[in-house]
């Protein structure tokens, strides 16, 4: 194997008792040790998945008073088209007038950017605490504890996803990442209504 | 002149060396391993800035294919078989104790019910062909996924759930399954993604 026999002569050196080599060929055993290695290596998941944390409302029936109410002017509604389509509109239909739709998508300069100026006074608060997170003047808990009171503050936008039959699973998965982007802390995922969908009809975009 | 004798050198090389160094990988690599579950089909999670690591124990697994295709898993061999048990009651099926341990080694399964006996008679190879991807029926009619949902917690109080869907796959049939769910006031899932970098100057 690694060895190369150089003695040449070859046979038996007849009379001299040939001492023997205390040698071992360790070929074999770095074979097999190499496959041991590759069997591992392709076999094992260095990474572990990733997870995304969501909950959903429950399903039992919330009496009118219980409900949460939250103030038109704070909400946002984004709906989830088909083709990677993103609508969204402010407020509620006041005085019989339609909200206005925009349509965008799921670009930097997208959905993100719209969601980044409503929620500017959230954005600033916690940059502002990871600065101080930075220069160490909080603890990590205290970080992490007034991150999620700047987040889940009365003030800031509550946005309603609604997605529409057309939209998929990633489409979903993208617009809960860019609430974590924007540091939105109070979202819902809900049913989409026949209104939702004339208002998309309508503003044929 | 005389010959000039060229002496000749063993070619042997010592190997010794590199054996050390192979078991030392060896061994990092066995240590740090933990296998890959084999799963019943193959999905492409979307990508998201999260990084909470999913828990390793007490997970119940949905995967959601591109077709909507429900498959199901709950780790723990001794709370397979219990699961199956409860199943077996509910939908009046005596299953034998090969079935119940054949049952114990499938870390995902897509079957319908009514085949699992067939299915469960099949060498390990064949579950994983084609065939046998038919997906838990979760329809309104037939939604034998929310009795597989509702037995497993029976199980095991613990279990998170964890759903893991192809990016492609229409919203509806996601839908579907998160009603399903909480349906039996399941309210808290681990949607499983693959890791984005999350964007910077924010």
């Amino acid at each position: 194997m690694a060895e190369v026999n150089t003695e040449g002569k070859g046979g038996k050196q007849k009379g001299k008792s040939k001492k023997m080599s205390t040698r071992v060929d360790f070929t074999p055993m770095v074979d097999l040790g190499f496959l041991l290695i590759t069997f591992f290596m392709l076999t094992t998941t260095m990474l572990k998945p990733q997870t995304m944390e969501i909950s959903m409302p429950s399903k039992d029936k919330v009496t009118e008073e219980e409900q949460t109410k939250i103030k038109a002017s704070k909400a946002i509604t984004i709906i989830l088209g088909k083709d990677n389509k993103v609508y969204y509109y402010f407020g509620t239909r006041e005085n019989n007038i339609d909200p206005k739709v925009e349509a965008t998508n799921f670009s930097n300069d997208g959905i993100r950017k719209v969601l980044l100026m409503r929620n500017a006074e959230v954005m600033q608060k916690i940059a502002e605490l990871k600065n101080q997170k930075a220069q160490n003047k909080i603890k990590e808990e205290d970080f992490k504890k007034k991150t999620s009171e700047a987040r889940s503050d009365k003030t800031a936008p509550v946005i309603l996803i609604k997605a529409t039959d057309e939209s998929s699973y990633r489409n979903l998965v993208d617009i809960l990442d860019e609430m974590q982007i924007c540091n939105i802390g109070r979202f819902a995922i809900v049913d989409i209504t026949p209104y939702d969908l004339d208002l998309v009809k309508k503003s044929n975009i | 002149m005389p010959k000039v004798k060229v002496k000749r050198k063993s070619t042997w090389v010592d190997m010794t060396a590199m054996c050390d160094v192979a078991f030392l990988l060896l061994t990092f690599f066995m240590l740090t391993s933990n296998f890959t579950a084999k799963e019943a089909i193959q999905v492409d999670t979307p990508s998201s800035i999260s990084e909470i690591k999913i828990p390793e124990v007490n997970i119940m697994k949905i995967v959601v294919d591109k077709e909507g295709k429900v498959f199901f898993g709950i780790d723990g061999q001794e709370k397979r078989i219990s699961l199956l048990e409860k199943i077996g009651e509910a939908y009046k099926l005596d299953f034998t104790a090969e079935e119940k341990h054949q049952f114990s080694l499938v870390t995902s399964f897509g079957i319908p019910v009514e085949k699992m006996k067939a299915f469960l008679s099949l060498s390990s190879s064949d579950r994983d062909s084609k065939e046998n991807a038919l997906g838990i029926p979760s329809d309104s009619l037939n939604n034998q996924f929310k009795d597989w949902v509702k037995a497993a917690r029976q199980v095991n109080p613990d279990l998170k759930i964890a759903i893991k869907a192809d990016q492609s796959t229409p919203y509806p049939k996601i839908k579907n399954v998160m009603n399903t769910l909480q349906e039996l006031d399941e309210n808290r899932y681990n949607l499983i993604t693959s890791l984005e970098e999350a964007p910077e100057n924010l």
